[in-house]
């Protein structure tokens, strides 16, 4: 038998307040995988990346990070094998983009121990790794929308994590700036980095992905590699659209065509 | 270091040059005047005469209240404007110096008229309304924009409450709550001033080791988490802190209006830095106290409370920010 992945979700209900987002959801997250979440909106993605990554205490099960139960480790070591990057951050106004990119160190640091020349150069590191070196004196709010997405990244790099989760990090890029953060991310987990996006493109997640979760209502539908679940009768029960599903000429991964703009309406 | 960086630290040590400047001349202002020199003499113990009494026993409690009380708001504003992301979210505007108020009106018409149960009585005022701000506001965590709404009707309260309270006191008990509800540090000798400065002094350290979880809050609670903070005690720490200083400053002096609000805006305007700077608004609230207190006791006709100079400067400083919003949203 293989060793568990590192990371997983066990049987964890979900909820804010008396809102109940998600039931008895399990998932997985594969060891040195690209993992992609797809789902139609207020599905439980961005609900599940945060009780992944330790921010919402599960109501029932547990989430386990190394063989315990994430809620029984420190906070700061937690964050220190999982780095987040959220739906929604907020740039403090005029800071420096190298500022900016700074503040992921901080589950290294502590008020007597730090260490200046990791943190140095973690963040040139990062910086580097998403392009924007050139850019580190600059004022974040001053960027271009891309510009500001890699900075973002770069942020949650400098974090120096094994595991990485990004919430729709390509949503309001126009498509060349989409790919290139897709490519980047491609690049970063072939250098061995676990990477977890939210995405709401399927031929992109199907493209990108080594295991795909679809989602609806709370629950995992499907998952596993995109070419073996990716079926034309998944997608108009999930996203209740009629579709094609076609090898991709470039890829040969799966690739979804709308049949009709009109939806059907979700599924009962 | 970047080019925001370097002008930070240009700003404060030029601010931090400033106060000191400033303090030098107001030790030698008043009916004794004395030349800068004559007071660094006197400072220094090279002089013992009666301008050694004038500068360390009479003027200096004054002088170092202003800096030390001026900073001490001025943080405490910075703090919970960082908290809430909003200009307007200071401790004046959310009612802590009002509900300081209410204690000591509370505590003069209970306990007696002393400098001890005003004091007292403003310190416990101040802090409960904090915490009653803070559990009507609290739900899924206290949210910047709701802290400000639910402060605001609670300081409306309050100051109705106020009123009715100063109505139905004895005229004389009245009259000395209200020359501390005007707000003044004229009246502050080392007695007082020293348990106050002994106490913000005690916080400062607090303050900058909750700095690094300000910073991170700053980037909204998720992005705070997933680094690695404990969000909502971090945040209710630093709360409580900032509450601490005004109380413990409002306790002493009465409540001194705007220093909290304008400080860590213009603050932040000068560095063009991200957020609330501390040590920059602590410095330039110093300053400001000061320069209002000195305005308070020279430059007018009368002299008048410094409570009274502040909130002219101020309310002139809450126009201009109007007309800039207005400005900004047209
Ligand atoms: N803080 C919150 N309080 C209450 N309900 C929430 C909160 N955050 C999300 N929800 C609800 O939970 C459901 C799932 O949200 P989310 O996980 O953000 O969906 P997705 O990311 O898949 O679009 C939605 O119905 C949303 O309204
Ligand atoms: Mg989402």
């Amino acid at each position: 038998m293989r060793p568990a992945e590192r990371l997983r979700a066990e049987a964890v209900t979900l909820a804010y307040g008396r809102r109940v987002v998600a039931e008895n959801l399990t998932a997985v997250v594969p060891d040195g995988g690209f993992t992609v979440i797809v789902g139609p909106n207020a599905c439980g993605k961005s609900t599940l990346l945060r009780a992944l990554a330790r921010l919402l205490p599960p109501r029932a099960g547990q989430v386990v990070l190394d063989g315990r139960s994430i809620a029984s480790q420190p906070t700061k070591a937690v964050a220190r094998q999982i780095g987040l990057l959220p739906q929604s951050s907020i740039a403090p106004p005029g800071i420096a983009v190298e500022d900016l990119v700074a503040r992921g160190r901080y589950p290294h640091q502590s008020l007597l121990r730090r260490s200046l020349e990791r943190d140095r150069t973690a963040v040139a590191r990062a910086m580097a790794a998403t392009g924007v070196s050139d850019l580190a004196e600059q004022v974040v709010d001053e960027l271009s929308g891309g510009q500001r997405q890699r900075v973002w990244i770069a942020m949650a790099l400098a974090q120096d994590t094994e595991i990485i989760l990004l919430d729709e990090p390509t949503t309001f890029l126009d498509i060349a700036h989409q790919v290139e953060v897709l490519e980047l991310l491609a690049r970063l987990n072939r250098q061995g980095k676990t990477v977890v996006a939210v995405l709401h493109d399927l031929n992109q997640a199907a493209r990108y992905a080594s295991h795909l979760i679809v989602m609806a209502d709370g629950q995992q539908v499907a998952c596993g590699p995109p070419a073996a679940i990716l079926t034309e009768d998944l997608i108009s029960r999930v996203f209740g659209l009629p579709c094609l599903v076609m090898p991709d000429p470039v890829t040969g991964a799966p690739l979804v065509i709308p049949r009709s703009a009109e939806r059907l309406g979700p599924i009962a | 270091m970047n080019r925001l960086r370097r002008r930070r630290a240009a700003l404060q040590l030029a601010l931090g040059l400033a106060g000191l400047g400033l303090a030098v001349i107001a030790l030698g202002l008043g009916d004794y005047p004395l030349t800068p020199a004559q007071v660094l003499a006197a400072l220094t113990g090279q002089e013992t005469g009666f301008a050694h009494t004038v500068v360390v026993d009479w003027r200096a409690p004054r002088v170092a209240v202003a800096l030390v009380f001026g900073a001490a708001l001025a943080v405490s504003g910075a703090l919970f404007q960082s908290l809430t992301r909003n200009p307007l979210g200071s401790p004046d505007v959310i009612g802590l110096s009002t509900g300081s108020y209410t204690g000591a009106l509370v505590a003069v018409a209970w306990l007696g008229s002393g400098r001890l149960a005003t004091g007292g009585g403003a310190l416990i005022g101040g802090l409960v309304t904090a915490g009653l701000v803070y559990a009507l506001a609290r739900r899924d965590g206290a949210q910047g924009f709701r802290l400000i709404v639910v402060g605001i009707g609670v300081t409306a309260m309050l100051h109705a409450f106020n009123l009715f309270l100063l109505m139905r006191l004895r005229e004389e008990v009245a009259m000395t709550a209200a020359i501390w509800g005007a707000g003044s540090i004229g009246l502050i000798g080392w007695d007082q001033a020293g348990p106050a400065i002994v106490a913000l002094a005690l916080i400062a350290p607090l303050v900058v080791a909750c700095a690094p979880g300000l910073r991170q809050l700053e980037l909204g609670d998720d992005a705070a988490g997933g680094h690695g903070l404990k969000v909502e005690p971090t945040r209710l720490a630093i709360l409580a802190l900032g509450a601490g200083l005004t109380a413990i400053v409002t306790a002493s002096a009465g409540p001194i209006a705007f220093i909290s609000l304008a400080a860590p805006q213009i603050a932040q305007r000068l560095t063009r830095s991200a957020a609330t700077p501390l040590l920059a608004s602590a410095l330039l609230g110093g300053l400001g106290l000061l320069a209002a207190d000195l305005v308070a006791q020279f430059a007018l006709p009368v002299a008048a409370p410094t409570g009274a100079v502040t909130v002219v400067l101020g309310g002139a400083y809450l126009v201009d920010l109007m007309i800039r919003e207005a400005r900004r949203l047209r």
